[in-house]
C-alpha cells in the first residue's frame, strides 16, 4: 500500500459505495487511527477503520464466529504485510482489504469466515 | 501460439477444484483457453455446507469461486446453460441454448442427481429433493406453511435434512428402508445409539420401513404418506434423500463406457474410454470400480486430472471413505473397515446407553486396527482413522482407547502414537511426515504457518487438534524457540518492554513499535503496551493514541457479552454495600431492563446494556457514588472479605475494614493479568484468601500474607509469604509484591505461574520484597504511591468529557439509533441474549423482543 502524503483534512467526508452510489458516513477526523466505527449503510452495518498511516477500510460489522455485530470494536494491526482487524469476540483476524479470515476458513456453523468489503473514499 | 481449448462441463465442487489445480500449473493459462458450461445459475459453491444456508449463511458466503478468479484467468463461464450433447468425432459440445463449443480436452464433472424412489405421488406439490441452493429455497418456502415434514432416507443427507426441518419448527419424521440409520457408515449398535440421540431431539424415526405411496389433497398438495409397515403419516412436506446416482447421461449418449451400476468409467489418471475426455467427481467410476459420494476423493481426482492435462503425473487409485460429522448435534464417525468385513476381524465394543455413546473398534488377527464406528463421542477419530488407514498396531489396549477420556487415564492417545505415513488430514491428503517436514524442511515455526503451508486443517477442521500436537512436538524437537517474544511485532518479552518503556520514558505505542518493534501491532502487543503505559502512570487509559490500544472491554469500560451487548459491574469494595446502594443498583437495572446476577466476586453484575446505554447507566451509578469495578480490565478485580470480628463470634480482626482499604488502594491498578485478593477474619478462612493472588488471614497478633493463589483452570494454593505482620508492614509488603510482579511477569501470567517460574522461587521473592536484596524496594513503593495518588475513576472521568463519550454510539452516522441486532428473549423473569436460531429472520417470532425488552417481575 502506498502512503498518501496528502493527509485528508479532519472535515473531509468519508464515503462508502453502496447501490452504485457513494454514501457519506462521517468526517475523516471522527476516525481515530487504529480504531473503527460502525455506519449504517442501506440497512447494513459497515465497520469503517482508519489505520496509523491514514488508509481507510470498510468491512461487514457482523462477526461470522459469534453472529454479533462487533467487528468495528476490534483492534487494528498487521499480520506480516496484511492489515488486519481482530474480532473482539473470539479474536480471529480478518484481512481488512479482502475481509478474509486469516485464522479459520469457516465459522462453526459451516459458513465461510469472510466479511464483505465495501469501497470507501474520502472527499474534501 | 494457438491456444488449445479446454471445456469443463459442470461447475460444482470438484469442477471448481479442478480449475484451481489446473490453472495453478505452469503455463496452463498460456496454453489453454478455458470454457465452463454450468447448469446451475451461479458459480460453484460449497455443497457440503449447504445446510448452513438455513441458519443464515448466504449464497455468497457459500461461494467457492470469486469473480476475480474467473476474470484473472480469463475463464469463459457460462452459467445456466448446460451441455446437452457431445460430438466426439467433431470434438464439440452443444449446450441447451444451442451454442456449439469445440474442445481439445473435455472434462466431465457433472456430479450426481438425487434418487427419488418410484412411489406413486412422488411428483406431488410439496415433494422436494436436497441437492442445490434452489432446492433449499423451495423447501424453506414450503416449510413456512407446513406443520409436518418427512424425510425419506436415513443416511447422512437425510439426517441433515431432518435437522433442518426440525430447526424450522416442523414436526419431523425420518423413514429409512434399512433396519438402522446411516446404514452405510455405522453398524447396528451405532445406529441404535444414533437413533436414541436423534429421537431425544424430537425427530420420529421409522426404520425398516419403505414409502409405499404419497397421497394428495384436492389441491394436488401432499397430505399423507403410507409406509410399508402399515403406518400412515399426515404430512405437508416430503424431502427425498434416498441416495444419489451419477449423472452419466451425457457420457452414455455419446458412447463412452460407463459402469454397470452407473458412473463414467475412468482409469487411475481419470481418463475415460475416449482419450480426449476425462471425468472426475461423483459422476465418475474410479479405477477401483467405486463411485465416491464424498468430496475428498473428488478433489483427489481433480488433482490427478489437472496433472494429466498439463503433462505431470498424478493418480487416483481409491480413497478413504471415513467420515466424521455432527448430525443434529450428535457426533458420528466411521472409518476403515467399519463393518468388520475382513476375515478374522474382531470387534471391541463400548456402549453407554444413558449417555448415548457407542464405540466400536475392528481389530485384525495381527492386532492391527482396521476400522471403527464412534457415535456420541468421536473425540478419538482423528487419531484412530490414520492408524486404521495405515493398518498399524494400536498404541494402547483397545478397551483403553474406547473408554471416556476421564476413565482412560493415561490411555489417551496423541499424535506421537502415529507412524510417519499416517494420513492426518484427509481433506487435503497430508500425512504426519508432511507436517513434520513443514517444520524441519520448510522452516515453518508455528501451527498457523504449517496450516498455511500444507493446507492441512483448513477443510472440515476435524484434524486440527491432532495436527497442533504433532506440530508442537516437532517444533520442540527442532529446538525452535517457541517464540519468546511477545508476538510478531516485538522480539521482547513483556518484562523487557516494561523496562524499555520505563527507562526511556516512552509514552506512546507508535514510538515503541517504530523504535523497538515492527509492523502495525496487533491484538496481543497493543493491550500489553496499553497496560504497561497505564501501570507507569500515563494518565487516563483512553485518551489519544492509547484509545486505539485497548481491547473492546477496556475501550468501552464494560464487558462484552456474546450478542455484542455489555455488562456493567460497579465496585463494591470488600463486598460491603448499604441497603440504599442495593436499591440504587436495583432501580438502575430495572429502569434499563438489565439482567442482574450476583457474581462470584461478591458484587453485582448487570448484563445486556447496549453500547449507547452505557453512559446513561453510568451517569446514574456515578451520581449515586459508585465507581468502575474494572471487571473489564487486567487490573484489580475484587478484594473479597468475610464478615470478620465485628459480627462473627470467631473473628480476631476486622477483615471487612482491611478488605475495603486494600480494594481502594489498589483499584484501577493495571497489571499483566487480573488481580484478585481476599481477607479472612480468622483461620476458618471463609473468604478463601488462599486461592487469591494475594490473601490475608487474621491472626491474634496481626496478619498472615499469602501470595500466588489461583482459582480458575489451574488452581493453586497460595504460599505463605510472611506472618503476623502489622497493618503498615502488610501494606508495604503487598505494594512491593504487586509492583515487582507487574514489572517482571509475562503477558497474561497470573501471580501463581509467575511465582512458579521465578528463579529461586518463594525464597527469592521473600529476599526481594522483605529484605530488599535487589535494592529496588524504594522504587517499587514509589511507583505504588504514584498509582494511589493519581487514581481516578475512569467512568467519572469519561462522563466529564464529551470527546470521550463519542465512542458510545451504535452508529457513527445515526447516533440515536440502537443496534437492532442486539436482541433478547425472556427467561426466568429476566432476559438473556437471543440465540442466532431465535432471531426474527429465523422465524421464531413469538419469542423475539426488541432491544428495549419489557421484563415483568412477579
Ligand atoms: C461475572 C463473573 C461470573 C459470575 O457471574 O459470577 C465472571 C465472568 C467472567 N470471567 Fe471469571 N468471572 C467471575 C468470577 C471468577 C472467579 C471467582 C472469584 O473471583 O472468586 C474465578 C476463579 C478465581 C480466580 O480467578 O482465580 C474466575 C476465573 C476466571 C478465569 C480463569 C483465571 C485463571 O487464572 O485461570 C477467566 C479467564 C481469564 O481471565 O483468562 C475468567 C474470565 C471471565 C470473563 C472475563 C470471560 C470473558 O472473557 O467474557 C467473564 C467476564 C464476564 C463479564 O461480563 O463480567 N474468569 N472468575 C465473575 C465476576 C467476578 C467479579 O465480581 O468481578
Ligand atoms: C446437503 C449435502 C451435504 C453433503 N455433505 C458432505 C460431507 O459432509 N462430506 C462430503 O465429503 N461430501 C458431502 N456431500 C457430497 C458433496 O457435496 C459432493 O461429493 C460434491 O459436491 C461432489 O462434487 P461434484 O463436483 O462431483 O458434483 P456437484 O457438486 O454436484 O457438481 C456438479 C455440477 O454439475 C452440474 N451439471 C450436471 N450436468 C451438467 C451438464 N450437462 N451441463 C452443465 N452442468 C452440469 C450440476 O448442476 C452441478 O452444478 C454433501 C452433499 C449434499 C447435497
Ligand atoms: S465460568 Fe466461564 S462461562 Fe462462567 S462466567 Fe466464568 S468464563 Fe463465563
Ligand atoms: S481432515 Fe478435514 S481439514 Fe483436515
Amino acid at each position: 500500500m502506498t502512503v498518501d502524503t496528502q493527509v485528508p483534512a479532519a472535515t473531509a467526508v468519508v464515503e462508502i459505495a453502496h447501490d452504485e452510489r457513494w454514501t457519506a458516513v462521517c468526517r475523516y477526523g471522527e476516525l481515530v487511527p487504529g480504531r473503527g466505527v460502525t455506519a449504517l449503510v442501506g440497512g447494513e452495518q459497515v465497520a469503517v477503520f482508519r489505520d496509523r498511516a491514514g488508509a481507510l477500510y470498510a468491512v461487514a460489522n457482523t462477526d461470522p464466529f459469534s453472529h454479533a455485530s462487533v467487528i468495528s470494536r476490534g483492534i487494528v494491526g498487521s499480520r506480516g504485510d496484511t492489515p488486519v482487524v481482530v474480532s473482539p469476540m473470539y479474536k480471529q483476524a480478518f484481512d481488512l482489504r479482502t475481509g478474509k479470515c486469516l485464522d479459520e476458513p469457516t465459522a462453526p456453523d459451516g459458513s465461510a469466515a469472510r466479511l464483505s468489503v465495501w469501497p470507501v473514499r474520502v472527499t474534501a | 501460439m494457438v491456444k488449445k481449448d479446454l471445456v469443463l462441463v459442470g461447475h460444482g465442487m470438484v469442477g471448481q477444484r479442478f480449475l484451481e489445480e489446473f490453472l495453478a500449473q505452469r503455463d496452463a493459462s498460456r496454453d489453454w483457453r478455458v470454457t465452463v458450461l454450468a447448469e446451475e445459475p451461479r458459480p460453484a459453491y460449497d455443497r457440503v455446507r449447504l445446510t448452513s444456508w438455513f441458519s443464515g449463511t448466504s449464497a455468497q458466503e457459500l461461494s467457492l469461486c470469486a469473480d476475480s478468479f474467473v476474470d484473472e484467468h480469463g475463464i469463459d463461464l457460462r452459467l445456466g446453460d448446460p451441455a446437452v450433447a457431445v460430438d466426439r468425432e467433431r470434438r464439440t459440445v452443444t449446450t441447451r441454448s444451442g451454442r456449439v463449443v469445440g474442445y481439445d480436452a473435455l472434462v466431465l464433472a457433472t456430479g450426481s442427481y438425487p434418487f427419488v424412489p418410484p412411489v406413486p405421488g412422488r411428483d406431488a406439490h410439496g415433494c422436494h429433493v436436497y441437492r442445490t441452493l434452489e432446492d433449499l429455497a423451495a423447501i424453506k418456502e414450503a416449510a413456512a406453511t407446513a406443520r409436518v415434514g418427512t424425510v425419506v432416507g436415513g443416511g447422512l443427507l437425510g439426517l441433515e435434512a431432518a435437522g433442518a426441518l426440525r430447526a424450522m419448527g416442523l414436526e419431523t419424521h425420518v423413514v429409512e428402508f434399512a433396519p438402522r440409520l446411516m446404514a452405510l457408515q455405522v453398524d447396528d449398535g451405532g445406529g441404535a445409539a444414533l437413533r436414541r440421540r436423534i429421537e431425544e431431539l424430537g425427530v420420529v424415526v421409522h426404520t425398516g420401513a419403505g414409502t409405499q405411496s404419497i397421497g394428495t389433497g384436492w389441491d394436488g398438495r401432499v397430505r399423507t404418506m403410507s409406509l410399508s409397515d402399515g403406518a400412515e403419516l399426515a404430512v405437508d412436506l416430503v424431502v427425498f434423500s434416498a441416495g444419489v446416482r451419477p449423472r452419466d447421461q451425457l457420457a452414455r449418449e455419446c458412447g463412452l463406457v460407463v459402469g454397470e451400476r452407473g458412473g463414467i468409467t475412468v482409469d487411475e489418471r481419470c481418463r475415460t474410454s475416449d482419450p480426449h475426455i476425462l471425468a472426475i467427481g461423483e459422476c465418475a467410476q474410479a479405477a477401483d470400480g467405486r463411485v465416491y459420494g464424498l468430496v475428498g476423493p473428488g478433489y483427489a481426482m481433480a488433482e490427478a486430472a489437472a496433472l494429466q492435462l498439463t503433462g505431470g503425473s498424478g493418480e487416483f487409485t481409491g480413497g478413504d471413505t471415513s467420515t466424521k460429522l455432527k448430525l443434529l448435534g450428535v457426533d458420528v464417525a466411521s472409518f476403515g473397515d467399519a463393518h468388520s468385513t475382513t476375515p478374522g476381524a474382531l470387534d471391541v465394543v463400548y456402549t453407554d446407553t444413558r449417555a448415548g455413546v457407542y464405540k466400536k473398534l475392528v481389530i485384525g488377527e495381527d492386532g492391527a486396527l482396521l476400522g471403527g464406528v464412534l457415535v456420541g463421542d468421536a473425540e478419538a477419530y482423528s487419531v484412530l482413522r490414520p492408524l486404521a488407514v495405515s493398518r498399524r498396531p494400536l498404541p494402547a489396549p483397545p478397551e483403553q482407547l474406547l473408554l471416556p477420556a476421564s476413565a482412560a487415564g493415561s490411555g489417551a492417545v496423541g499424535g506421537s502414537a502415529l507412524p510417519d505415513e499416517a494420513l492426518v488430514c484427509s481433506c487435503h491428503n497430508v500425512s504426519k511426515a508432511a507436517l513434520r517436514a513443514a517444520v524441519s524442511e520448510h522452516g515453518c515455526t508455528s501451527v498457523r504457518e504449517v496450516k498455511a503451508c500444507t493446507k492441512a486443517g483448513t477443510g472440515c477442521g476435524s484434524c486440527v487438534k491432532l495436527l497442533g500436537g504433532i506440530v508442537e512436538d516437532e517444533l520442540a524437537a527442532a529446538g525452535v524457540e517457541s517464540a519468546r517474544g511477545l508476538c510478531e511485532h516485538f522480539t521482547h518479552t513483556r518484562a523487557e518492554l516494561y523496562e524499555i518503556v520505563r527507562v526511556k520514558g516512552i509514552t506512546s505505542f507508535s514510538r515503541l513499535v517504530d523504535e523497538h518493534g515492527s509492523g502495525e501491532g496487533c491484538d496481543i502487543c497493543k493491550p500489553v503496551v496499553a497496560s504497561i503505559l497505564a501501570s507507569l502512570g500515563n494518565g487516563y487509559v483512553l485518551d489519544g493514541e492509547q484509545a486505539a490500544l485497548q481491547d473492546t472491554n477496556d475501550h468501552h469500560l464494560a464487558n462484552l457479552q456474546r450478542n455484542g451487548s455489555y455488562s456493567v459491574v460497579p465496585r463494591i469494595p470488600g463486598g460491603e454495600i448499604t441497603p440504599d446502594g442495593l436499591i440504587t443498583i436495583g432501580e438502575i437495572a430495572r429502569d434499563f431492563g438489565l439482567y442482574t446476577k450476583i457474581t462470584g466476586g461478591q458484587r453485582i453484575d448487570m448484563f445486556g446494556a447496549r453500547v449507547d446505554q452505557l453512559p446513561r447507566i453510568w451517569q446514574r451509578l456515578v451520581d449515586a457514588g459508585f465507581e468502575s469495578g474494572h471487571a473489564y480490565g487486567k487490573a484489580l478485580r475484587t478484594v473479597k472479605s468475610c464478615v470478620g470480628q465485628a459480627w462473627c463470634r470467631y473473628g480476631v480482626q476486622d477483615s471487612v475494614a482491611l478488605a475495603i482499604e486494600l480494594e481502594l488502594r489498589y483499584r484501577g491498578l493495571r497489571s499483566p493479568h487480573k488481580l484478585k485478593a481476599a481477607v479472612s477474619g480468622c483461620a476458618r478462612e471463609c473468604a478463601e484468601a488462599q486461592s487469591k493472588d494475594f490473601g490475608v488471614i487474621a491472626t491474634a497478633e496481626g496478619w498472615n500474607l499469602y501470595v500466588g493463589g489461583n482459582g480458575g483452570m489451574t488452581p493453586r494454593h497460595a504460599d505463605l509469604l510472611a506472618t503476623d505482620l502489622d497493618r503498615e508492614t502488610l501494606i508495604r509488603t503487598i505494594d512491593r509484591f504487586l509492583m515487582f510482579y507487574i514489572r517482571t511477569a509475562d503477558r497474561l501470567e497470573r501471580t501463581a505461574p509467575w511465582i512458579e517460574r521465578l528463579e529461586g522461587g518463594l525464597d527469592h521473592l521473600r529476599e526481594v520484597v522483605l529484605d530488599d536484596s535487589l535494592g529496588i524496594c524504594a522504587d517499587l513503593e514509589e511507583l505504588m504511591a504514584r498509582h494511589v495518588e493519581t487514581y481516578q475513576d475512569e467512568w467519572a472521568a469519561t462522563l466529564a468529557n464529551p470527546e470521550r463519550l463519542r465512542r458510545f454510539v451504535s452508529f457513527v452516522n445515526a447516533p440515536g439509533t440502537p443496534d437492532p441486532t442486539v436482541r433478547f428473549v425472556p427467561e426466568r423473569d429476566q432476559m438473556r441474549p437471543a440465540r442466532p436460531e431465535e432471531d426474527a429472520e429465523h422465524r421464531v417470532p413469538a419469542l423475539i423482543a426488541g432491544p428495549e425488552l419489557e421484563v415483568h417481575t412477579r
